[in-house]
């Protein structure tokens, strides 16, 4: 939001607590922040501790979300889980908004043949199946866990690019902007500090949309052997070794499935929340939410 | 076939293959089934395969989803039968001169090739120089390096020699034939993979090929034509199925009529009634150990009371109650028990965290800093085990250890790699600590590629670079004579020497656990599994499910 | 018209290139040569003469941009090179093999959810915040959230074991050549159910949001109000002014979601069983088939761009404003 403007604010927020859904995902979301920090006091058990007497318990009041196939807690699993998992969106999704911030305001300044080559190569990494990318990737380097937090984040910065570089362009003809080029300021310290303001709104609905993106990428390489590796835990892994049991252990597929849906679904409620309750300019350049290796 | 040199085996094939080789069989039903309603040809097999296969000639190929399928397509001079002897398939009868120097075919005469070419002695020859040329990608060439010479007697005559006795001639000679006519100039010219032989295979054995959809299924028939008679089972399915949970509903939908189990499927999820009845279950130790192996060159390793404690610290029990929920048995050394050459009679480490941890500490382990973690020289001992990427039970496997191994005070990381660049980067280039990975064992008790001081070069398989050499020298008697009592006694020394040594802890032998239709009768559960009577496998008349086959 | 699309054309040039040039990075950044690979895989005792000959044959003893030009010529002439699976065949023909299937389940995947998305996106627009809206919205997230392998295997339970109404994996029963020619489709068809199930709920929030959107940022516009001032019925409203011009966004993006389609084609094919480009480039990546993963990444990059094209083209057919002055997105 633009700077300084407390109305702008109080106008986004009345918008926004219309939308209960949004409300809803946001005190998930929240939530879901409080128990990752809090894993290591929330969690009855240890995480990693094998129990060869316990291979598959179902729920009971000494295991809450019953045993894994080695006898590990489920519940201790995915809350420490739930760390790994959105650390993994987090770390990405700033690796790709730093990336999109960077590319795209060299574009949007700078225009000409900069701007035409970095938005080819927008539209290059957009006609790549990021999934096969991320894997031909990871079949290379290893996979763990900062490589796929890298990966996820190299090949997701475009969307983030081209709105950081929309705002640039229309800014740079501003009166404000004009003006203090005439008074002998950097045009180019003019810009970021009224633009980045401005980008951020969008930005950060990017931003939320991709946090849970990455997740479920992360889960989709997960079924494929490609995710996270152990000792760590993710919901994507846990669902995944989970799999071969499901018929007898529902809970060692029901409970990291539903941490997933519960999660992606708040994520992006929250995320279009904010998006319809912004300055509606900034709608379109949005889109809609991209999602790989479903 | 050789000590199966590539692990690439059972990380494809998660599967255990249909080729069995146990001693103890336990077919879990009650005979009644097998055994009812008379033969009739007919019917469709249906197999999963969890891997695409990678070519139909086997003998170039590795996996193996491309040895099942081959195993029926093509034949070679010898098999083993259910009691695990040595019996004449393309060869009619062979005979091994006194001092194991000449082995001598007679081939079965009036064998045809699927196309009606008759098979003779020129496709054994051809067979054998194959295998021998540089230009031909085959992971099997050792086994016929000592073959000096090689003459054609007469189209059904074969005469071998060999410069010093060779235990493993005879088998090496179930390798499967190739038809010369076909392949001569793809071999010559080093083009093997590119033979139309490779998509539309041509061979003498039990059923001929039909199609063959890239990741979709391989179809074989019934040959009628076959030397041992016509296959009952007319029509033979192939699967390709790249998950192990849908190939597991699918089994439970009656998809498919053939598959291995995992411990917890056959314990806890096929126990119900309509599944006991629409298979049967069958359980029979696999030919396989699942090892801890240490790189010896790694000091704290090279002392063996550190490998020693490790033997006691870790629970073998607990990682077969664990991991296989019981379906597996200890390992003491690389032999199957029950086996010729396996002698039970070795220093055995019972789990004893007192005594592991007495051990450390005269090898100069021992808790200075208090910090939970035994230190030597100021430096904490903590080290990284290596394993396979998607292999679950091995991932299970580490993660107990791990935790066993903290109780003594020793810190453990787990990486699981992705196959090709854990033998690649890692196993190859020695750049590893600890390693779990299995062998699979052959028939013959040869293990020199394995454990002999001379094999630790880069692309040779003693990676862990264990010498010893007494060790050594009871590798090389073993496989010099081709009289088993003589050969019995030096493995037995071997088994003692690698006991006491411990270079690798031998954890398990699991059970290999198929299911098969019950509709399919016949099968004998025998020393070497189920399949080795695949052909007399039939669906009487009135239960046979896909008629129009 | 015409200079629009050659320019448009003239601008896919250096992506094809680029797309080329990305394939090859991806692949020789790994550490390691592929031949030591290769030959690992043959067989642990392969000599190092047979690594130098394999190093030959493939060029690897050469610097990294001749090894590029050499494989940018052939790729020119549509020579992919050869697996380097044991079954050595052309990547072309192997791809060929894989190519229709995942083609044909992406387009039926596309139309069906293109059928349910407009009317959903529409509806919910009109209706913004509406009971029907909030429901339509959490249900198209749910299929976006679930993750497909999980729903996949849920729903084999269900239809393939539970209730046995519909074949689990695959494409063809075992007894398939056996059929009448009617059975023989029905048998596929039934086969492709779960699946186009599984990929279609999961594509669904993309479409049904954006024309949600799309609709939403229409009816604000003037001449929408200008027709509901000339006392237009709401119906005739929505369905004629803004209906088509809400769609018109929508082709652009049915060409940009080509990739994330046929990436999502990776677990469906997996689960189910199906030989496809997805299934194909797992087995390639998992073996590090240097040249199948090559062909795999420039041919399917080079379909999304043909499609993004054809959507350009015919996005400036129905809407003469892009045609002039601006050229289009980006």
């Amino acid at each position: 939001m633009a700077a300084g403007s407390h109305g702008q604010v109080r106008l986004f927020w009345r918008s926004f607590s219309r939308n209960q859904l949004a409300l809803a995902g946001g005190v998930v979301v929240g939530a879901l922040v409080l128990v990752a920090l809090g894993a290591p006091w929330l969690s009855p058990h240890d995480p990693h501790r094998p129990d060869v007497k316990k291979i598959l318990d179902p729920p009971s009041r000494a295991h809450l979300l019953g045993t894994d196939q080695i006898g590990r807690d489920v519940l201790s699993r995915i809350l420490y889980g739930s760390r790994v998992s959105l650390a993994v969106g987090f770390v990405s999704v700033g690796i790709a908004t730093a990336l999109g911030v960077i590319l795209g305001a060299a574009s949007g300044y700078n225009g000409g043949i900069v701007d035409a080559a970095i938005m080819r190569l927008v539209d290059l990494m957009l006609v790549f199946p990021r999934f096969f990318l991320l894997l031909a990737v990871l079949a290379f380097l290893q996979p763990s866990i900062w490589t796929i937090m890298a990966v996820i984040g190299l090949t997701g910065w475009m969307g983030v690019a081209r709105l950081v570089r929309a705002e640039f362009l229309s800014l740079k003809e501003r009166e404000f902007v004009i003006w203090s080029q005439s008074i002998g300021a950097s045009a180019f310290r003019i810009i970021w500090r009224h633009t980045l303001p401005n980008a951020m709104a969008p930005v950060l609905v990017a931003m939320t949309l991709g946090i849970p993106a990455a997740i479920l990428t992360e889960s989709g390489l997960s079924f494929l052997g490609l995710g996270v590796q152990p000792p760590y835990a993710t919901w994507g892994n846990i669902l995944n070794d989970g799999r071969d049991s499901i018929e007898i252990a529902w809970w060692l597929s029901v409970y990291p499935g539903l941490a997933i849906l519960i999660t992606v679904l708040s994520y992006n409620l929250l995320g279009e929340g904010i998006r319809d309750a912004l300055d509606p300019r900034l709608r379109q350049a949005l889109g809609r939410p991209a999602r790989d290796g479903r | 076939m050789n000590l199966r040199v590539r692990d690439l085996f059972f990380l494809l094939a998660f599967l255990p293959g249909l080729s069995g080789c146990g001693v103890k069989v336990e077919g879990k039903d009650d005979g009644q089934s097998r055994k009812s309603g008379s033969p009739a040809y007919g019917d469709t097999f249906i197999e999963a395969s969890i891997g695409d296969i990678q070519g139909l000639i086997p003998n170039i190929t590795s996996d193996s989803a491309s040895h099942e399928v081959g195993g029926l397509i093509y034949d070679g001079l010898v098999k083993r039968d259910k009691d695990l002897n040595i019996v004449g398939s393309l060869a009619e009868s062979w005979q091994l001169s006194r001092d194991c120097l000449t082995l001598t075919f007679k081939l079965r005469k009036n064998v045809q090739w699927h196309d009606g070419r008759p098979f003779t002695a020129e496709d054994v020859r051809f067979t054998y120089e194959t295998m021998l040329d540089p230009k031909t990608p085959t992971a099997y060439r050792e086994d016929f390096l000592a073959v000096t010479r090689l003459a054609v007697l007469d189209p059904h005559t074969l005469r071998i020699g060999y410069a010093k006795p060779y235990a493993q001639a005879l088998e090496t000679w179930g390798m499967y034939m190739l038809p010369k006519h076909l392949l001569a100039s793809y071999v010559h010219e080093g083009r093997l993979r590119e033979a139309p032989q490779n998509r539309r295979p041509i061979g003498t054995g039990a059923y001929r090929f039909v199609e063959w959809k890239s990741g979709e299924r391989v179809v074989l028939v019934a040959n009628p034509e076959h030397f041992e008679g016509r296959p009952y089972l007319s029509r033979v399915v192939y699967r390709i199925i790249p998950s192990q949970a849908t190939i597991f509903l699918e089994l439970k939908a009656k998809g498919v009529d053939f598959a291995g189990l995992t411990a917890i499927q056959y314990t806890r999820q096929t126990t119900y009634r309509a599944f006991e009845k629409a298979y049967v279950k069958y359980q029979y130790p696999s030919n396989a150990y699942t090892y801890l192996g240490f790189n010896l060159k790694d000091p704290r390793f090279a002392d063996r009371r550190v490998r020693q404690a490790f033997a006691h610290a870790i629970n073998k029990q607990e990682l077969i109650d664990g991991v296989l929920l019981g379906l597996g048995r200890e390992a003491t050394g690389p032999y199957k028990p029950e086996t010729w050459a396996y002698n039970p009679d070795v220093p055995r480490f019972p789990y004893d965290p007192d005594r592991a941890r007495r051990l450390l500490a005269e090898a100069g382990w021992k808790d200075a800093d208090g910090d939970g973690i035994l230190d030597k020289g100021g430096q904490p001992f903590a080290f990284t085990i290596l394993t396979n990427q998607g292999n679950e039970e091995r991932k299970k496997v580490a993660e107990i250890i791990q935790q066993r191994l903290r109780e003594i005070g020793v810190a453990v990381e787990i990486r699981t790699l992705e196959w090709a660049s854990l033998i690649k980067e890692f196993i190859k280039k020695r750049r590893f600590e600890a390693i779990i990975l299995g062998w699979g064992i052959g028939l013959d008790p040869d293990q020199y590629e394995v454990w002999h001081s001379s094999k630790a070069g880069p692309d040779e398989l003693n990676h862990i670079s264990y010498a010893n050499p007494e060790a050594d020298r009871l590798l090389e008697l073993g496989r010099a004579s081709c009289v088993r009592e003589q050969r019995k006694k030096h493995y037995d020394r071997l088994q003692e020497v690698l006991a006491e040594d411990q270079p690798v802890i031998f954890l398990y032998f699991r059970d290999a656990l198929p299911v098969v239709s019950s509709r399919v009768r016949g099968i004998e559960p025998s020393p070497n599994g189920i399949s080795y009577n695949f052909i007399r496998w039939y669906v009487p008349k009135e239960r046979q499910r896909y008629t129009a086959g | 018209m015409i200079p629009y699309a050659l320019r448009r054309v003239a601008l896919a040039i250096p992506l094809l290139v680029g797309i080329t040039f990305i394939s090859f990075l991806v692949i020789h950044l790994a550490p390691g040569e592929p031949v030591e690979l290769q030959t690992g895989d043959l067989g642990i005792k392969s000599s190092a003469q047979a690594i130098e000959s394999l190093r030959k044959l493939y060029g690897l003893d050469q610097p990294l941009y001749v090894q590029y030009w050499s494989w940018v010529t052939r790729l020119a002439r549509l020579d992919f090179g050869r697996s380097f699976a044991p079954d050595g065949k052309p990547v072309l023909q192997k791809i060929g093999e894989r190519l229709p299937i995942t083609l044909f389940l992406n387009i039926i995947e596309m139309l069906l959810i293109l059928a349910l998305a407009v009317p959903i996106g529409v509806l919910s627009a009109t209706r913004q915040y509406s009971v029907f809206d909030k429901i339509t919205t959490v249900f198209v997230f749910v299929g976006f959230a679930t993750p497909d392998f999980w729903l996949a295997l849920l729903l084999m339970i269900l239809f393939g074991v539970q209730l046995g109404w519909l074949p689990i994996s695959g494409l063809r029963s075992p007894t398939w050549e056996f059929l009448s020619f009617w059975r023989q489709h029905w048998d596929f068809l039934s086969h492709l159910v779960l699946p186009i199930v599984v990929a279609t709920f999961g594509g669904l929030a993309g479409f049904s949001r954006y024309m949600r959107q799309s609709m939403l940022e229409v009816v604000r516009q003037e001449y929408v109000q200008t027709a509901r001032a000339k006392g237009l019925s709401e119906q005739a409203v929505i369905g004629k002014h803004a209906l088509r011009n809400a769609l018109l966004p929508v082709v652009t993006i049915l060409g940009l979601s080509l990739p994330g389609l046929i990436g999502g084609s990776v677990i469906v094919e997996s689960v189910f069983a199906i030989p496809g480009m997805g299934q194909l480039m797992v087995q390639a990546v998992f073996s590090r088939d240097y040249p199948v993963i090559m062909g795999n990444l420039v041919i399917v990059s080079t379909l999304t761009l043909v499609a993004n094209l054809l959507a350009d083209i015919s996005y400036g057919l129905v809407d003469p404003r892009i045609r002039v002055g601006r050229r289009g997105r980006s």
